[in-house]
């Protein structure tokens, strides 16, 4: 059985995959060119600029930076974020609307705004140290993903299978721990994933807390891009696709990636 | 092992809305106590304070002598069965019966022997290593079972457990269930909003309304014997005709009702009569005639029920429902006499 396809379907298709893929080669294909500035086509192919990565220091410093904050932010998120979605879920009956509102707050104001606000109010007012507010000011930023995620995943659990654990003689504590995060896993992994990625990728509130001698991996992209031209920043590029690739392989051999799509 | 339950004046709120007002209730031990109502009459919440899941404004539950009113639901040691059976997804079945098992301490062997053997009593031996998401929604309700019971409780609470299943497994399970509970002797307490589920599986029946438990009797008496209006309308009595005595003579009582009804009761058949009261009927309690003395009728719309054909009737006294014989069926407009049937009919004095 065959069916015919439209023709302008087909082209609109294939338009759709040059624009979504298309970036993506161009970097890849930027990162591997020989010459000492940004280009496409590749004239030569040479593997020097990602040498280049690791020969300059700020960048080794910043990837080991960026890393760090993504991932104590995004457990601090997870840590704050998980008991909110859980209460918020579990509570909604008794709890005022608007407290679900507040967890949203942060994704709804401009980032500028709130690394401003972040940097007027928690670097300056309290001298914070600047990897301090750097983790705060990610945390703050990724909260409102883990909310949502955990949120909708909660949203399909039966709150009477936390009870009928309790009267079995399981204490909340351990329940919450026993039964509860066995059966939202899949949430709280896709939590982390997206917390950690927007954490990775994050530039506009970092720049506002970045300050001498501590950087984050993107700001660290535009400082190099504002010197130099070369195309090291496409280098670095192509070494975070990889790695967002890679979780995502692992991600789809032990979970399937379809709880994404839940 | 089991125990007897006590619920001593709880009064009971959401927020500010008063949900549970002065109720009390004793449950023998081993005996299975419905509580039956229409939702929001207050019999999940009672279980769910029975279970501590809720806490009462005041008043007191015991359980076998002991105040349970402030321990922590996961202390209480009472089995409970969920209406949407409540499973551990992530767990096999036998790591579902063996749950209660596990918080107790037991592992090992004593585990595996006694979740087997409770899966044996269900019928389920071979579905141990599943998964709940694997099973019909009988055999969920059998682990469901197996998992309360397999923890030996003193007190065994059913929350609607019949209520997703199809007709024909809610009829079989409710029996398994009551032959699973006379077999331990296990105090039980089930709440439903169906009728025929509650009469049919309890010891006694408490049927509630607004909070408050409107009678509380063995099935055979709330059927026959209603305490009050409410009873009697739930249990199926349609026709509540308010009636005065205005004689009592020999052959019986007279006694008249609206539009200047007057019937004869015989005190034989009805028990005492007080002065005032309400004969309650059932549809089959009004026999349509068209010889005998009785409330004069106008027979409205016929329908058919498959044993006699039901007519809603206008009458001097309001309107009532009878039933009439399949032999000759009357014609809307028709004029007829409604005479009450006295074992399908009774008196309820005043409240």
């Amino acid at each position: 059985m065959t069916r015919s396809i439209h023709p302008v379907l087909i082209a609109l298709t294939v338009l759709v995959f040059i624009f979504l893929v298309g970036p993506l080669v161009i970097v890849l294909g930027a990162a591997l060119s020989d010459t000492s500035y940004l280009t496409f086509p590749p004239q030569g192919l040479s593997l020097r600029w990602f040498e280049n990565i690791f020969e300059i220091e700020a960048f080794r410093r910043t990837i080991v930076t960026s890393l760090e904050i993504a991932f104590l932010s995004t457990g601090i998120a997870l840590v704050v974020g998980v008991p909110a979605a859980y209460a918020l879920n579990r509570y909604r009956i008794q709890l005022p609307g608007w407290l679900s509102t507040l967890f949203i707050l942060p994704v709804l104001v401009p980032e500028l705004v709130l690394g401003f606000s972040l940097l007027k109010n928690v670097a300056t007012q309290f001298h914070a140290p600047i990897f301090v507010s750097l983790v705060l000011g990610h945390s703050l930023l990724v909260l409102p993903y883990v909310v949502r995620v955990i949120s909708a995943s909660l949203a399909a659990f039966d709150f009477s299978i936390e009870e009928a654990a309790i009267s079995l003689g399981s204490p909340r504590l351990k329940t919450f721990f026993t039964i509860l995060l066995p059966n939202v896993r899949s949430g709280v992994i896709a939590a982390f994933i997206l917390a950690f990625i927007t954490s990775i990728n994050d530039v506009s509130i970092s720049i506002f807390l970045t300050g001498p001698g501590i950087s984050t991996l993107p700001i660290q992209i535009l400082a190099h891009m504002e010197q130099f031209f070369d195309p090291t920043v496409a280098s670095v590029s192509v070494l975070l696709m990889g790695l967002t690739v890679a979780v995502m392989a692992a991600v789809e051999r032990t979970l399937g990636l379809t709880f994404f799509a839940k | 092992m089991t125990q007897a339950l006590s619920i001593q004046s709880i009064t009971a709120h959401y927020g500010t809305t008063k949900v549970l007002e002065d109720l009390s209730l004793e449950v023998a031990e081993g005996e299975l106590v419905s509580l039956l109502g229409a939702s929001g009459c207050g019999k999940t919440t009672t279980l769910r304070l029975v279970a501590g899941f809720l806490e009462p404004t005041s008043g007191k539950i015991e359980l076998g002598g002991k105040d349970l009113t402030r321990l922590p639901a996961h202390q209480r040691n009472i089995g409970l069965v969920f209406q949407n059976y409540a499973l551990f997804p992530h767990l096999s079945v036998a790591d579902n019966v063996g749950f209660g098992l596990k918080q107790r301490g037991i592992s090992g062997d004593a585990k595996t022997k006694r979740v087997n053997a409770m899966l044996e009593r269900v019928g389920l031996a071979p579905f141990g290593d599943r998964l709940p998401g694997a099973l019909s929604g009988g055999q969920k309700q059998r682990v469901a079972l197996a998992r309360a019971l397999v923890i030996e409780p003193p007190l065994l609470m059913f929350d609607e457990p019949l209520s997703n299943l199809d007709a024909k497994l809610r009829v079989d399970m409710r029996v398994e269930i009551r032959q699973l509970q006379r077999a331990n002797g296990t105090t039980s307490v089930y709440v439903t909003h169906d009728q025929e589920e509650a009469f049919s599986i309890s010891d006694r029946v408490a049927i509630m309304h607004a909070g408050r438990i409107m009678q509380l009797d063995t099935p055979e008496t709330l059927y026959q014997r209603p305490a009050n209006a409410f009873v009697a309308r739930f249990v199926g009595f349609e026709n509540l005709i308010p009636m005065t005595v205005v004689a009592r003579g020999g052959a019986g009582v007279t006694a008249e009702a609206a539009g200047g009804v007057r019937l004869t009761l015989s005190q034989d058949q009805f028990g005492a009569i007080p002065d005032a009261f309400t004969l309650a009927c059932r549809a089959d309690g009004l026999a349509v005639t068209t010889s005998a003395d009785g409330i004069p009728a106008t027979l409205g719309l016929r329908t058919y029920l498959g044993r006699a054909y039901q007519y809603q009737c206008d009458t001097p006294a309001g309107h009532l429902t009878a039933n009439g014989p399949l032999t000759r069926p009357l014609e809307i407009g028709a004029a007829a006499k409604l005479v009450p049937v006295p074992e399908q009919c009774t008196i309820l004095a005043p409240e």
